[in-house]
This record gives C-alpha cells, sequence and structure tokens, in this order.
C-alpha cells in the first residue's frame, strides 16, 4: 500500500474521499489480492469491481456513501493493478477466478455486487457460471455492445494487421525490462486525464497519491506494465450479449451517454432485446465512462434504492 | 544444451538439440508436453540447427502463479525464442502447431515456414463459448502447469480469427506454400486455415525438405 507522502500533503485528501477502514490480502492460487473495506466490519457485505487499468482506490468517494448507508463494502485490486501482485500471466478468466477467490474468502452467502466497465463483463460472468453467489448485480458503463470494449486486453480487433501482432510481440519480447514512465504528481495526473478526460484535475493527482509508487526518480503508476491496453484474441460482444438474456441476477444497467476512449460505447436502446427479465437500464444523460465518480450520490442513491 | 530466456516473468528454457551452421528448426511441444530431450528421428535429414522450446508451465520453465494462460501469451513464448535463434521454419505438435501458426502470421519475415502435427491441444475449445464455469485448479506448481492443461486445452479458436493469421502469414512470405498441415485431426480452425491459398496439405518430410532449401 502506499506509503504516506508527506511533502505533498494537498492532493492527500479530496473533498468526499475517505481511504478504506480497513485493508487485507486474498490469496488466489498464488496470487496475493490486496482487498480493501470501508463501513462497519459487521455490516452486510456488498462488493465493487474496478475496471481495467483502475484499482480499488477509485471508488474512494464511491464507497464511503454505500458505507455510510450500513454495507460493509469491499473491493480489490486487480491481479497487476493497485497494490496486488504483479502476475505472469494476465486474463479474463483469471481475473474472474480472482474475483471469486475474494468473494470465498469474505462469505460463502449470495452477495450484491457493483461493478464498473470491464469489472461489469467479468461480474456478468460470473453471474452466469455461479448464478448463486451473486444476490443482485449493478453494472456501471460495463453492459456488453457490439462496439469492442478497449479496456477489455483481449478483445477482437477483426481485422488486426501485422504490425498490431508485431508491436504487441515486440512489447512481450521486452515486459521483462519495461518500468512505467516516471513523472512528477503533476505530470502521471495529465496522463491519466487523457483516459479520463471529464474527471477533475484535483481527483487525478489525488488517484496518484494512491495508485502511484514514488520512486527516487519520480512516481511511477503501480499497474503491472505488461498489462497493455487494447490488444487482441478471440472475443466477440456478440457472445456476451446473447449470454445477457440468460442471467438469472437482478440487474441494473447504468449507461453513460457520452463516448470516451475508455467507455464502452453501450447503446441502450439496441441493448434492450438481450436484456433479461426484470432488469432495468438508466442512461445517464451528459455522462461519461466514470458516472459513479461524476455523480457519486445519485449512483449512490441507485444503487442503496436498488439494493432495499 | 539448455539456455534460459526471460518472457515477463516467465523464465523459458530453449534447447538445443543440434547445433551448426544452416536453416534453423524451431520445435513446439503439444499441451502438457515437453520438449524432446534428443533430436526425433524424423528431424534428423534437417540440415541445419535444431532447438526446441518449452512453453510457460511446461518442461524445465517456470510455473507461474494463479493461471491466466492464452495462446497469445503462448506465441510471445515462440516469438522470444525466435528472438534468440534468429529465422527459423517451426514445427508445432497439438497447440505447437497451433501456435506456430499465430507466429507465422505475426512473424512472416522471421518465420520461413511451419509444419502443424497431430498432438494435444491441437483442436482447442471450438467457435464459441460453451457455457460460462469458473475454473480453479489446485495449483501444484509443478510443470505441467493444471492451469495451462485446463485453459489452453478450451481457449477459443473463431475460424475467422485463426484464418486471419495464415492469411498475414501468407501474404507476407517469401514461400510459395508457408503452411504445410501434416496432421490428420481436422478441427474446424484448421479447416478453415486449410482454404486459404498458401496453405497446403504435405507430409512432413516433403515440407521440411522444402523449408530447408528456404535457408
Amino acid at each position: 500500500m502506499t506509503a504516506p507522502v508527506t511533502d505533498e500533503p494537498r492532493f492527500l485528501t479530496y473533498p468526499g474521499a475517505r481511504r478504506p477502514d480497513r485493508h487485507r490480502w486474498v490469496d488466489s492460487y498464488g496470487v496475493r489480492l490486496h482487498v480493501c473495506e470501508w463501513g462497519d466490519a459487521s455490516g452486510p457485505p456488498l462488493f465493487l469491481v474496478h475496471g481495467g487499468s483502475d484499482f480499488a482506490g477509485t471508488f474512494d468517494v464511491f464507497a464511503p456513501l454505500l458505507a455510510d448507508a450500513g454495507w460493509r463494502v469491499i473491493s480489490w485490486d486487480h491481479r497487476g493493478h493497485g497494490d496486488s501482485d504483479h502476475a505472469a500471466l494476465y486474463s479474463w478468466d483469471a481475473d474472474v477466478r480472482d474475483a471469486l477467490s475474494v468473494l470465498d474468502a469474505t462469505t460463502p452467502d449470495a452477495v450484491p455486487v457493483v461493478a464498473h466497465s470491464k469489472g461489469g463483463g467479468m461480474m456478468l460472468q460470473l453471474a452466469e457460471a455461479l448464478p448463486y453467489r451473486l444476490s443482485k448485480l449493478v453494472v456501471i458503463d460495463g453492459l456488453p455492445s457490439r462496439d469492442p470494449a478497449p479496456d477489455v486486453s483481449d478483445h477482437e480487433h477483426r481485422r488486426f494487421t501485422q504490425k498490431t501482432l508485431a508491436d504487441w510481440l515486440d512489447h512481450r519480447r521486452a515486459a521483462h525490462i519495461n518500468l512505467r514512465k516516471p513523472g512528477t504528481l503533476e505530470e502521471l495526473a495529465r496522463r491519466r486525464k487523457r483516459m479520463n478526460p471529464r474527471l477533475p484535475d484535483d481527483w487525478l493527482r489525488y488517484l496518484v497519491t494512491i495508485g502511484a509508487r514514488r520512486d527516487p526518480d519520480g512516481w511511477r503508476w503501480k499497474l503491472d506494465p505488461a498489462i497493455r491496453f487494447g490488444g487482441f484474441g478471440p472475443w466477440s460482444p456478440e457472445w456476451s450479449l446473447q449470454r445477457l438474456k440468460e442471467l438469472r441476477v437482478p440487474l441494473l444497467g447504468l449507461t453513460a451517454t457520452v463516448e470516451e476512449e475508455m467507455g464502452w460505447g453501450t447503446n441502450h436502446r439496441a441493448l434492450l432485446p438481450y436484456l433479461p427479465p426484470r432488469a432495468e437500464i438508466i442512461p445517464f444523460e451528459n455522462t461519461g465512462h466514470f458516472i459513479h465518480i461524476e455523480h457519486p450520490h445519485r449512483v449512490a442513491e441507485l444503487v442503496l434504492e436498488f439494493l432495499r | 544444451m539448455t539456455v534460459f530466456l526471460q518472457h515477463n516473468r516467465v523464465r523459458l528454457a530453449l534447447h538445443t538439440l543440434r547445433s551448426g551452421d544452416g536453416p534453423r528448426l524451431l520445435l513446439l511441444h503439444a499441451l502438457g508436453d515437453r520438449s524432446p530431450e534428443r533430436l526425433p528421428a524424423e528431424f534428423e535429414p534437417w540440415p541445419g540447427a535444431v532447438f526446441a522450446l518449452d512453453f510457460t508451465g511446461h518442461g524445465s520453465s517456470s510455473v507461474p502463479a494463479g493461471g491466466g494462460y492464452t495462446a497469445e501469451v503462448l506465441m510471445g513464448d515462440a516469438d522470444v525464442a525466435l528472438a534468440a535463434i534468429g529465422p527459423a521454419t517451426v514445427v508445432g505438435r497439438g497447440l505447437g502447431g497451433y501456435i506456430a501458426l499465430l507466429l507465422a502470421g505475426a512473424r512472416p519475415a522471421q518465420v520461413r515456414g511451419i509444419a502443424v502435427l497431430d498432438g494435444a491441444g491441437l483442436a482447442g475449445g471450438g467457435d464459441t463459448p460453451g457455457p460460462a464455469v469458473v475454473r480453479g485448479v489446485p495449483g501444484a506448481l509443478s510443470a505441467p502447469d493444471p492451469f495451462a492443461l485446463v485453459e489452453l486445452g478450451s481457449d477459443l479458436r473463431p475460424r475467422p480469427y485463426v484464418r486471419r493469421f495464415a492469411e498475414l502469414a501468407v501474404e507476407a512470405s517469401k514461400m510459395a506454400d508457408p503452411i504445410a498441415v501434416c496432421a490428420r485431426q481436422r478441427p474446424a480452425w484448421l479447416e478453415a486455415v486449410l482454404e486459404v491459398p498458401g496453405v497446403v496439405e504435405e507430409p512432413l518430410e516433403a515440407a521440411l525438405r522444402r523449408f530447408a532449401l528456404a535457408g
């Protein structure tokens, strides 16, 4: 976990943000995952799942709103993200398996889950594979769409080129010596702004103090440099759409309406024919991919109402 | 002789089965298998050096914790070996044959030709996902990694996806027919690959003769 940063104190806080009340570790078949919790430890568990390239600390504003309503809010850094181990291998299935390890280490009971972006896709798969494990599912801009999802590292570029492949292999050849580019806290916040253009600068600076570490030559995001944004691999949005129909867990979907690089570009009207019975979709007007960060109170209210 | 190559956090074992000048041959083993200890008889006629790679989680390569195997990462394994030995003909059994095809599409200038042989893991998991399952394997952390057997034994190989690799390989290759299918198994992806001009059905012996001439 990030050591206290003494000389950049003004970014250690953000209005409404609260660091987790507890931290612990879960072993997922030899990969150590960093788990954090907000709220009363004896409250009913509620899980939050972050998206690709993110980390549990991105819930520092949203999670306390749920914790203050009585929930024991639990999130974890996916392998290679945040303070969890950098693994040798990364795959969609491994992420879903790790998720189950965290759930199993917490409770054997069915639990509600709120998942953002790629985390939503992961939880839809978990809900299909083990429907008895989830009681309710909220997906924040992570429902399948015909358009490719950019934070899923192994989606199919149908017409990937030889250059795409060679670039990826070049990256793999150098992965053991690659380091993330160091920079000042400001520089890291600016880099993240390119992926999160709608989020406040102070919020991104705050995230640096959690999601990055300070080396002698500057700040570096903790995200494993072996993990690459985008990629290729056999995957089709059609598969997820077809499977959505069979979902048995009550589903609330929040969708963004402003396209962003990280966004899933989900067209909620196109999604309607695939929705399982009793699913509810709420589009957020004039809102980007990080709906829970742009509108933490409104999203928390909707989630609490849905879980009631 | 065995050297170890680094692929991200995995240490890969690359065995030299025969050293020497001339065209290079790289052997890729089947799923759950490992490189042969000695040069197998069918490769005796090859006029140059012969290497064999142990994939991640197999043979003398390291076994990572927690699984997460994909065919694409194994293509990265084979590419790291290619970087170490230089341009080569690649022959793969089973899963290794599939990986050879991916590598030929991604590195057509460095892969002279490939031969796909029968063996474990040639079929893969088909075109589309089956029922969702979350597969945990109590890790023995010894090779072959049970995660590798489970994950690579069922990884999806949609025909248009795999076919694209064959097209890329043929487009950029200097060889007339750079992909030789010597296997008798015919999973759907391999049928699709066989429709690409430049992919031929051929005995291993004949394929090796052609590829050796390419240097």
